[in-house]
């Protein structure tokens, strides 16, 4: 953590009165906002990667490509940061709710009016051309919204009550979300989950998260027989390592029945209760090569291009794979094809240590908080950032199905762009005035 | 608040954690498994093969025999077919619907993005009517390519054909380097040559996007190659020869086979019946193949090389003899009284008082006395190892005349025919359980005995040689002005020296000017032919004719073998067609004289002679 400037506490007082007026704020975690411009920067010039064509070489600013969309939205970015650094920080904590209300109204409206594009109805058509996806809007007003009610209550007090409305304000939007189609999207809000688990949720639920999902991703993988007799013998050797668990026998056969259960409901429900898209997304995540050029061609044809970028890559521009259109949407959700491509592993894990580096960084930031809010959205912001980054490069290499969600800054598109700018600079403006917030 | 804080130990934790799994996930594939970089070839790098001109074939006075004629086929990329018009292109193939769907769906299992053959071997009217509505069918283009052309329909056995590599010949790793949809020889001398036949592929490696479109060449043409033509072939083949041999034994079943002694170069390589190698080149490959491989004169059966279980007959009477002289067994001069109680003699004769007479006679009992003194020398006090013993040095001459060897012409399936053994004899009988007595017909040609047509003529080529050989070819030169393969120049020495072939060869002399095979004399030309008649039993209906001769008999330009199918003695249909076969090839031409046997083997009513 860098060195505080220890600001007197009378000083507080004296500034904490007009917020409008005041200038642009002083203490600005310049790292993060170097990051930030430079997973942008990185972002743009992949784009341009990704949508170069050879035999039509088109300026990188040009309008008629992405990437000269996307510095128009990098552009209208910047002066958002602008906006977002000078209103008073105080805002977004006072105006939470009425921010998730109206974004919540918008969802709705959206659902109601909005033409389906790809069978997806999340789409608001402002006119001239302009589409807004009230969606990337939902994430941060929801942790706006989270983050001023567990500034109100303490989730370690375990009332029910608290807990029901924490998580109706958590999984309204998502519904909403699902019912204009676009189930990935909604699942970002799952994400949400590591910041109760810093305000105090018990880790149990973390952990029998966490369980549940390698046990779903393992019984997609690996035959029920034999997953079943390696959970026992995993359990056997744990009682054979500490025999003392043998006075647990009970909770063990309990647990046991649980996992055996859980894995014959999973079968169940991908095989029964899923839609064909969604079962071809998981089908493409165990066994891409059973059908390449259906449901396997978007996971095959990213592990080609980012597999055939070896050590050091084929060079900016020099990609074959992502320049003859053989991995579809590369600019947005499979844009990390390109690096791969382009800059190989080690350009891979640059990238991914830039995330990383971010993730950590913001941890650090919501840490310094003063007040829960702060803390609070801070971790939400992580937590968004990380959930989109897992599944998006996870996706890309085989570890994740495939949901269509962007690479946060990176990816093309302004309302992606847009959203998580504001997710971040909404912390930086909080983080840069910390040290005005008295000590909850 | 303290204890929760730590939390963030354990969240940063979790991140670490995904990213560690990720980098080593990516340095995986990137790094580790090489069959990502593979795979990216296959999609974006497109290897244009650029076929090279397969080699001609000429006969030896230069005249062409197989030629590429170009030939259009339809290709079918399934990722860019959209709203196939199945009926309007039913209508421009001829084909029915539900086929078009079905080579459609062919062409989608073998690549959904590689270009594949949907319609071989267009004709000019379909492709000229094709071209003109290709615009209606995306995703269809003509591919142009070379086909073989026979601008005569001569030599189709040894010719051989060329078709499509089969799944198998692909999973064999003797052929790597094909593709599937390549040509390769399959039979004659398309198969025997073709690694000089083919020439060198060259490849062009072009950047394709994913709907197959190039994208100029990979690296600039770095890795390009450029194709080499195949070499030519030139046969040793007289194509005037053959068609004249052909026109003589249309509609008859047999061989004849045409060497010229002193080269072992094949003159004439006939094997009836025959058939138009245009047939195997068209669109109906398929079914004219299949038509002719079932028919019940086996018009496949490369007799000249493949009919391999036919005793000789008294052909074989020569192989005795010069055996026998070998062995010091009789004499130029020895006579034999014709014994009809030891087997049956084919006519009335006076008894044979000298070699040459006994072969102009073809006197049984006499070889059959040959035959004994050389197999029951004496060697052993027991009759039956003697017996063996004899057999097995009898064996030994027999098989330097390349009786029961393959004598390794340049043709595939050559078969290497039977010649009878002392072990062979102990598993029919058992040891000790045979002697002369039981194996006599061995000495008329008969019994365990079995040759090819090749081998006939080549045993006339020794005869003509004085006691060498030169394995037969049919391949000359393997390019304009080369050589044969080094196997075509040797000399093979058979076991009987040179100075025993004179009473032979008088003996067979006489056969042509007062014995059996008048009918193959060309003295009204003035050239002294040496034959010999033979009749091959055929225990499935009526005996084969077989006449073998050379000629002329000093300096000999031509030996040759005919082998009549079911036409009874030689001297009725072989030995004109192998007179006029000679006449043709020393002189060009026919004299008016021998017109008649022309007619008559045209005529065929040797067929019908009991
Ligand atoms: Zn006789």
């Amino acid at each position: 953590m860098p060195a505080e400037p220890t600001i007197p506490k009378y000083k507080i007082a004296t500034r904490s009165s007009n917020r409008t007026s005041r200038s642009f704020p002083v203490h600005i975690d310049w790292v993060t906002i170097l990051l930030y411009f430079l997973l942008v920067g990185l972002g743009w010039m992949n784009i341009y990667a990704a949508v170069y064509s050879p035999d039509n070489v088109v300026n990188i600013l040009s309008f008629d490509i992405n990437s000269g969309k996307q510095l128009v939205w990098i552009s209208a970015a910047v002066v958002l940061i602008i906006i977002l650094l000078v209103v008073d920080y105080k805002v977004y904590e006072h105006l939470a709710y009425p921010i998730y209300g109206t974004i919540i109204l918008l969802l709705l409206v959206t659902l109601v009016v909005a033409k389906p594009i790809a069978g997806s109805r999340s789409w608001l058509d402002l006119g001239g051309g302009i589409r807004l996806q009230p969606a990337e809007l939902a994430k941060f007003a929801t942790a706006l919204a989270l983050s001023k009610y567990l500034s109100s209550v303490s989730l370690r007090q375990q009332k029910l009550m608290d807990q029901v409305k924490l998580a109706a304000i958590t999984l309204l939007p998502p519904a909403i979300i699902i019912l204009q189609n676009e189930t990935g999207s909604a699942l970002v809000f799952a994400s949400f989950i590591l910041a109760f688990f810093r305000e105090g949720m018990s880790p149990l639920i973390l952990i029998i998260g966490g369980t549940a999902a390698a046990i779903f991703i393992l019984t997609l993988l690996v035959p029920k027989l034999y997953l079943i007799i390696g959970i026992i013998l995993l359990m056997g050797a744990a009682v054979w390592l500490d025999y003392r668990l043998m006075r647990r026998i009970k909770t063990m056969i309990a647990m046991l029945g649980v996992v055996i259960a859980m894995i014959f409901s999973v079968d169940y429900f991908v095989n029964s209760i899923l839609q064909p898209h969604q079962q071809n997304r998981i089908k493409a995540l165990i066994n891409p090569e059973a059908d390449p050029l259906g449901y396997g061609w978007n996971v095959t044809q990213s592990k080609i291009a980012i597999g055939s970028g070896g050590l050091i890559g084929k060079g900016f521009l020099e990609g074959t794979q992502t320049k003859f259109d053989f991995v579809p949407e590369q600019s947005t959700d499979f844009i990390f094809c390109t690096i791969g491509e382009e800059h190989g592993w080690v350009g891979s894990t640059i990238l991914i240590g830039l995330f990383l580096f971010l993730l950590i960084r913001i941890v650090s930031i919501a840490e310094r908080q003063k007040s829960v809010f702060g803390r609070t959205y801070g971790y939400c912001v992580a937590s968004i950032i990380f959930f989109h980054f897992v599944i998006n490069v996870g996706m890309t290499i085989g570890l994740a199905p495939v949901v269509g969600i962007p690479l946060p800054f990176f990816s093309y598109g302004g309302s992606s762009l847009w959203s998580f700018t504001i997710l971040l600079f909404i912390l930086i403006a909080i983080d840069a005035n910390r040290s005005q917030d008295l000590s909850r | 608040m303290n204890y929760l804080e730590n939390r963030k130990y354990i969240i940063q934790g979790i991140f670490l954690i995904v990213g560690i799994v990720f980098a080593l996930r990516l340095f995986h594939i990137q790094v580790i498994d090489s069959s990502y970089k593979q795979a990216a070839e296959t999609n974006a790098i497109k290897s244009i093969i650029q076929y090279p001109f397969r080699g001609l074939i000429y006969d030896r006075n230069g005249q062409l025999m197989v030629q590429n004629t170009p030939v259009y086929d339809l290709m079918v990329i399934p990722k860019e077919v959209k709203q196939l018009d199945t009926l309007h292109l039913s209508q421009v193939l001829q084909l029915p619907p539900l086929e078009i769907r079905e080579r459609l769906k062919k062409a989608r299992t073998f690549s959904y993005v590689q270009p594949s053959a949907f319609y071989q071997k267009l004709s000019t009217e379909e492709f000229a009517q094709i071209q003109g509505s290709l615009i209606d069918f995306p995703g269809f283009y003509i591919n142009a390519r070379t086909a073989r052309g026979y601008p005569h329909q001569s030599l189709s056995h040894a010719l051989g054909y060329i078709a499509e590599i089969s799944p198998r010949q692909l999973e064999d790793s003797s052929y790597a380097g094909y593709r599937p949809g390549d040509y390769i020889g399959k039979s004659g001398i398309e198969l025997e040559y073709e690694k000089f036949l083919m020439g060198k592929r060259g490849v062009k490696y072009k950047m394709v996007n994913v709907r197959g479109i190039e994208k100029g060449p990979f690296k600039g043409g770095a890795f390009d190659t450029l194709s080499v033509a195949g070499q030519n072939l030139i046969s040793t083949i007289d194509l005037d020869l053959q068609a004249y041999g052909e026109y003589l034994m249309n509609g008859a079943k047999g061989s004849i086979v045409a060497i010229e002694p002193a080269t072992g170069e094949v003159l004439a390589y006939i094997s009836a019946p025959f058939y138009d190698p245009n047939l195997f080149t068209g669109k109906d490959y398929g079914k004219n193949y299949m038509k002719l491989l079932t028919d019940p004169d086996k018009t496949m059966f490369n007799r000249p090389i493949m009919a391999s279980s036919n005793p000789p007959g008294s052909i074989f009477k020569m192989a005795q003899a010069l055996a026998a002289l070998q062995e010091g067994i009789i004499t130029p001069g020895t006579g034999y009284p014709c014994n009809q109680r030891l087997v049956k003699c084919s006519h009335a004769h006076t008894p044979p008082s000298t070699l040459a007479i006994a072969i102009e006679e073809s006197c049984n009992p006499y070889f059959y006395q040959v035959m004994r003194s050389m197999v029951n020398q004496g060697k052993s006090k027991n009759i039956f190892t003697d017996t063996s013993i004899g057999l097995k040095e009898w064996r030994k001459h027999i098989t330097s005349f390349g009786f029961g060897t393959k004598l390794g012409i340049d043709l595939p399936n050559e078969k290497q025919g039977i010649i009878a053994s002392p072990e062979m004899y102990d598993k029919i009988y058992g040891k000790n359980r045979w002697k002369f007595s039981t194996i006599y017909s061995l000495s008329i040609g008969q019994g365990e005995l079995g040759v090819t047509p090749l081998q006939m003529a080549n045993f006339m080529a020794i005869i003509a040689n004085r006691g060498y050989y030169v394995a037969p070819h049919i391949i000359r030169s393997v390019g304009e002005n080369g050589k044969p393969l080094p196997e075509y120049l040797k000399k093979n020495y058979t076991t009987v020296d040179a100075k025993h072939f004179a009473p032979v060869v008088d003996g067979m002399a006489a056969v042509i000017t007062s014995g059996t095979g008048r009918n193959s004399s060309l003295a009204h030309i003035g050239i002294q032919v040496c034959g010999k008649t033979g009749t091959a039993e055929n225990p499935q209906g009526k005996d084969h004719a077989v006449f073998v001769a050379f000629a002329p008999k000093d300096n000999p330009k031509i030996a040759i073998a005919v082998y009549v199918e079911n036409a009874g003695f030689g001297a009725q249909s072989a030995a004109p067609i192998a007179g006029l076969m000679m006449e043709k090839y020393l002189t060009d031409s026919i004299s008016a004289k021998v017109q008649w046997k022309e007619k008559w083997v045209l005529s065929r009513q040797y067929l019908n002679i009991k």
